[in-house]
């Protein structure tokens, strides 16, 4: 089971192949990816460096151009695809159909991975990406639990990457609006959720309160600490009942079942977080890489360090984690 | 070319309604104007009050009424027994089929058999489009988040054997989880949810600390609280092609909905006249924020 690290510039990149990372994904500056965040990013001579850096180390580097461009900016995705095949990065990862035929027409020999932006959770799916563009992996959606994961790998044409650490959607990927429902801006068509620009914090005599285009997403009185205002994570009322309704601000961890994710046969883990630290980074993917190897070499005898835990949780959103989907109490 | 006049679908009911309600609605819709009727569960594969049997029965007696009978299928696809079951019901339905996750257009494009898209696929540009086409797509429905701007380019492009649809009234889906926030809401475990949307005709309201509405709980799904309503842009589309307007079953007043539509489709006349009568059917409040390019809650 490979290790799939984040590199949102140079530095975490860096960080995440001397850390023991066997392949980093990386965006370009702009909207063709879903971690588009002012300042992060690579442009051309960066993402050169980089892809370099890596090969020298024996680290693969992909490349995600996972957004649904619409039609009057098609071109500027069909561009992206042929700066990344330039830069003879090793995969690609899509999501949307149309890129899709583009770079398996354009660029026959380069490798393709549908991201999870795809929102593609069964075999049947996978197949449809298989056959008509040549896919060679997928990244799962978190919805899956083990069991499931576990028959979609039976079934599926392709490798399976799922999510190993880092924050966590709710929703399957690449069918949430709620953010361009709020802010006129979602992942599909803008490459970010929640985005900052619509984000205002104001103290009130109620407490601190954050807003998403006006939309109160959480108030906090004194003591309580102050999150990003996601906007799934945010706490509102059902009937009568005030709370994180939809999710609490937590981090997906999957440490403790690396063992199981092996041994049905998940090819590859990814760590979630281009918008965070180079030391993010580094903590994750030395953590990730000891916990791998351990398993590797003793699957039964398999058990998740304390000091692991605890970088992972020093780290982690609401600094809580969760098993997510992958556990049914969760669901 | 001569002006396209839409036809008028009414899409899946997304709630979950218990048995004598859906044959209530589904025999007033009969005697409707409405030309397209989606049946089918879309959102939750646990809701089976109503059996395919149910739904094909209903099917043939609104056929049999003139209407145009389309299945739909789940969204979202978790469990091996759930893409069985898509599978079987693409093999039997004598209906074409609503296919709302990729799997259902590959299981169809494997049988050869045209199919219909609905609003949680994603179709975001004319090259995907014409890539589905390939695969069987025959009508597709534009995703709830893109504007007008984007379908006019996409209708400049539309490959010819390919109609187009505009999700035209109702609660927005707008996202979907593994998670029952209606089960997290009443404190249950999805696996033992009791079948509590039942309670719920039009979803469970979600609202901020400051008492705005915000969205709407629907099982697994997401919904706006507010209700899209874009029988204003009526001669928008008629000068851009659009084949079909859908409207989203809602538990009350939905025939009434259907003929304020139907009257502003079969004879052109100010919309507005209607404006009052359909704000007092929704849930909330209205919203097209989407459909002018901006957040989906906004109103213009």
């Amino acid at each position: 089971m490979e290790l799939i690290c984040p590199a949102g510039n140079l530095p975490s990149l860096k960080a995440a192949v001397d850390s023991g990372a066997d392949a980093v994904y990386i965006g370009f500056q702009d909207d063709t990816n879903a971690r588009h965040f002012a300042g992060l990013n690579f442009n051309d001579k960066r993402a050169g460096e980089g892809v370099t850096y890596a090969h020298e180390r024996g680290t693969r580097v992909f490349v995600a151009i996972n957004t649904y461009p619409q039609v009057s900016v098609f071109q500027r995705w069909q561009q992206a695809v042929d700066r990344a095949a330039g830069l003879g990065v090793d995969a690609l990862i899509l999501a949307d159909i149309g890129l899709l035929d583009y770079a398996a027409e354009r660029w026959p020999d380069l490798r393709l991975h549908l991201s999870v932006q795809a929102s593609a959770t069964n075999p049947a799916s996978l197949r449809f990406y298989h056959e008509n563009f040549g896919i060679q992996r997928a990244v799962l959606p978190r919805v899956l639990s083990v069991k499931q994961v576990e028959q979609v790998i039976k079934e599926s044409p392709v490798e399976i990457e799922v999510f190993g650490f880092g924050s966590l959607c709710v929703m399957v990927e690449g069918r949430c609006l709620l953010s361009s429902y709020a802010t006129g801006q979602s992942p599909n068509t803008f490459g970010a959720c929640s985005p900052a620009s619509a984000v205002r914090w104001k103290e009130t005599p109620n407490g601190l309160e954050s807003r998403l285009n006006g939309v109160l997403i959480d108030r906090y009185g004194d003591g309580e600490n102050a999150g990003y205002p996601t906007l799934c994570k945010g706490r509102f009322r059902v009937q009568e009942k005030t709370g994180y309704a939809i999710e609490e601000p937590t981090s997906l961890n999957t440490l403790s079942l690396i063992p199981d994710l092996m041994r049905i046969g998940v090819s590859a883990l990814k760590v979630e977080g281009r918008q965070r630290s180079p030391a993010y980074v580094k903590q994750v993917t030395r953590v990730l890489r000891a916990a791998i190897n351990a398993a590797k070499k003793d699957p039964d005898g398999f058990s998740v360090d304390a000091e692991w835990m605890a970088s992972l949780q020093q780290v982690s959103e609401g600094a809580q984690t969760t098993l997510g989907a992958y556990a049914r109490p969760w669901q | 070319m001569t002006a396209v006049v839409p036809k008028l679908a009414l899409g899946p009911i997304l709630y979950y309604w218990s048995k004598q309600q859906v044959e209530d609605f589904y025999r007033d819709i009969a005697d409707s104007a409405v030309d397209i009727v989606y049946l089918g569960e879309a959102v939750c594969s646990k809701r089976r009050i109503m059996r395919n049997k149910d739904w094909l029965r209903i099917g043939e007696q609104l056929q049999a009424r003139g209407k145009t009978v389309v299945l739909s299928t789940l969204t979202l696809l978790e469990a091996a027994s759930e893409l069985s079951a898509l599978r079987r019901l693409c093999m039997e339905s004598p209906f074409i089929i609503e296919a709302n996750d990729i799997a259902a257009m590959q299981i169809l494009q494997e049988l050869g058999k045209p199919f219909v898209s609905g609003p949680s696929v994603n179709i975001y540009n004319s090259r995907s489009l014409k890539k589905l086409a390939e695969c069987g797509l025959c009508r597709w429905t534009l995703p709830v988040e893109l504007s007008a701007t984007e379908l006019a380019e996409f209708q400049r492009q539309r490959p010819d054997n390919v109609e187009t649809e505009v999700f035209a009234w109702g609660r927005l889906p707008l996202a979907y989880s593994a998670r029952c926030f209606t089960a997290r809401a009443e404190n249950l475990q999805k696996d033992d949810c009791q079948f509590r949307c039942l309670d719920y005709p039009d979803g469970l309201l979600l609202s901020t600390r400051e008492d705005e509405a915000f969205l709407c709980i629907n099982g697994i799904q997401t919904q706006s609280a507010r209700t899209v309503n874009l029988l204003g842009e009526i001669n928008r589309f008629i000068e851009l092609g659009v084949d079909v307007l859908r409207v989203s079953p809602q538990s009350r007043n939905t025939i009434d909905i259907i003929e304020r539509f139907t009257a502003v489709i079969d004879e052109p006349q100010s919309p507005k006249r209607f404006n009052t009568e359909l704000e007092s059917w929704m849930p909330t409040a209205e919203c097209n924020g989407y459909w002018h390019g901006a957040a989906g809650m906004a109103r213009y």
